[in-house]
């Protein structure tokens, strides 16, 4: 049952059947007992749903990028961690896919995961780096004969112990300054994993993103050319932001229907009479509004910009400025607009075995703000705003 | 204004505000500045300082991280805004 090559269409479909018949009846699961969302990413290996962005030359499925986003929400709107994990996917794959640069290796390699559907999980964030992605302290080591190591304590490393390959940013060498930074490859069996720590979060249980301290040794081919600040710039920020709001948006959406469906049977039960819900809701739709018009533009802008040869305006400050924009908004916006669904349905919202629960919502969308902390994006953005002239 | 004033004006500005832990006069003009430690924060107090400075604007397209890759790439953007002024 593989996707429709080139086009979003049948993809989506299936994207949708999965999040609807695998994600929805396993959500309340995978958030009581914080564990990793095993049958939809199985179902979404089936359905070759991980090579979805690899080019169809080097094996993929060439899914446009609008689609995967759009995979994001429909997969948001049933279960939030399963598409967090699944977004986290892409978000890999699509830097690799972006930034080859003819590098042999890796254009094998995405064939690869193209025919055995792997799992990619990312370690950016490091100890002692301030939640800086930009600098790392770990470096590649020169081990002789081709082969490099390395040690990185990743304070989180989301389904760490669920992934098949490892996307890890380094310093390029042990003298390296903290800002020339790599990315590195690796296999699960050409590393191992120590847990650093438990995971029992408030929301986004099923991403299951505990501490690691990772070990590993590789051929010095599976180090991407591209230098990692041209990679975070041009793709990894603003792809990120962008499905990661698309997650959001799905979640804020289904809160929103649960609303609705609690004002519609109200209003069933005593015909006639408008339910006292009803102008709440009204007002909730407003905010939902807001958020779908910030994600759709945000989604709109990036593939404008990544059409032109050579995506020149995606370096620039002004991009920067609005993708990281768009991730601070979507992130207030979406918990606002979950907590509005809670004022409408009361305590039916409130209560977790209803149809109108959504305490998994509130607490999933809490997430938002702290996935790179809204205050460093902050802090980023006052210093661009001194100096980019049209925002 | 020569490019040998511009590239030493440069040198001077990226001393001042660059905070780069070598020194700027053993940096060679194509040498990547980031690479030699310059931050994205401190390229930001660069950009601020060749503007006024050079009593020049750069404008979005070349707010990159590209042009103010080196110590000549810098001279190269600011030439080009000067002989726009010029015309």
């Amino acid at each position: 049952m593989s996707v429709a090559a080139t086009s979003g269409t049948g993809f989506l479909d299936r994207i949708r059947e999965i999040a609807g018949e695998v994600a929805a009846p396993n959500a309340e699961a995978v958030d009581r007992e914080a564990r990793f969302p095993a049958e939809t990413i199985e179902a979404l290996r089936e359905a070759r749903a991980l090579s979805a962005l690899v080019p169809v030359q080097l094996g993929g499925d060439g899914v446009p990028f609008e689609a995967v986003a759009a995979a994001c929400f429909e997969l948001g709107r049933r279960c939030g961690a399963s598409a967090m994990v699944y977004a986290m996917h892409q978000i890999q794959v699509a830097c690799i896919v972006r930034h080859l640069d003819d590098a042999s290796w890796f254009q094998d390699y995405l064939g690869r995961l193209a025919e055995e559907q792997r799992l990619i999980a990312s370690a950016t964030s490091e100890i002692g780096t301030g939640g800086d992605m930009g600098r790392s302290v770990a470096a590649l080591t020169d081990a002789g004969e081709g082969s490099r190591t390395f040690e990185k304590q990743a304070p989180t490393i989301s389904y760490g112990a669920h992934a098949d390959d490892l996307f890890t940013t380094l310093r390029r060498s042990p003298d390296a300054e903290p800002g020339d930074q790599v990315i590195a490859l690796t296999h699960r069996e050409q590393m191992t994993l120590e847990q650093t720590g438990s995971w029992d979060p408030l929301g986004m249980r099923g991403t299951c993103s505990p501490g690691f301290v990772v070990r590993a040794q590789l051929p010095h081919e599976q180090v991407l050319p591209a230098a990692f600040p041209v990679v975070s710039a041009e793709s990894m920020v603003p792809i990120s932001h962008i499905l990661w709001s698309h997650i959001w948006l799905g979640i804020a959406t289904d809160a929103f229907d649960r609303a609705r469906a609690f004002v519609r049977a109200a209003a069933k039960r005593k015909p006639g009479e408008p339910p006292p819900a009803a102008q709440r809701l009204s007002h909730l739709l407003s905010e939902l509004s807001l958020l779908r018009a910030e994600v759709s533009s945000g989604l709109r802008e990036f593939t404008e910009m990544s059409a032109e040869p050579g995506r020149p305006r995606l370096s620039t400050m002004t991009a920067a400025l609005h993708f990281n924009n768009l991730k601070i908004a979507a992130s207030e916006q979406a918990p606002r607009v979950c907590q509005g669904a809670l004022g409408v349905c009361g305590i039916m919202g409130f209560k977790n075995d209803t149809p109108f629960s959504v305490g998994r919502h509130l607490r999933d969308t809490m997430s938002a703000c702290l996935m790179v902390a809204n205050e460093r994006i902050h802090q980023t953005n006052a210093s661009l705003l001194l100096i980019a002239k049209e925002v | 204004m020569t490019d040998d004033y511009v590239v030493q004006q440069i040198r001077q500005i990226l001393a001042d505000h660059g905070r780069l832990p070598v020194h700027i006069d053993d940096l060679p003009v194509e040498a990547s500045l980031y690479d030699a430690g310059m931050t994205s924060h401190a390229s930001v107090s660069v950009m601020l300082a060749l503007e006024d400075g050079f009593d020049v604007e750069f404008p979005d397209r070349m707010l990159t991280r590209s042009v103010f890759e080196s110590i000549e790439a810098i001279a190269a953007a600011i030439s080009e805004l000067k002989a726009e002024a010029s015309v």
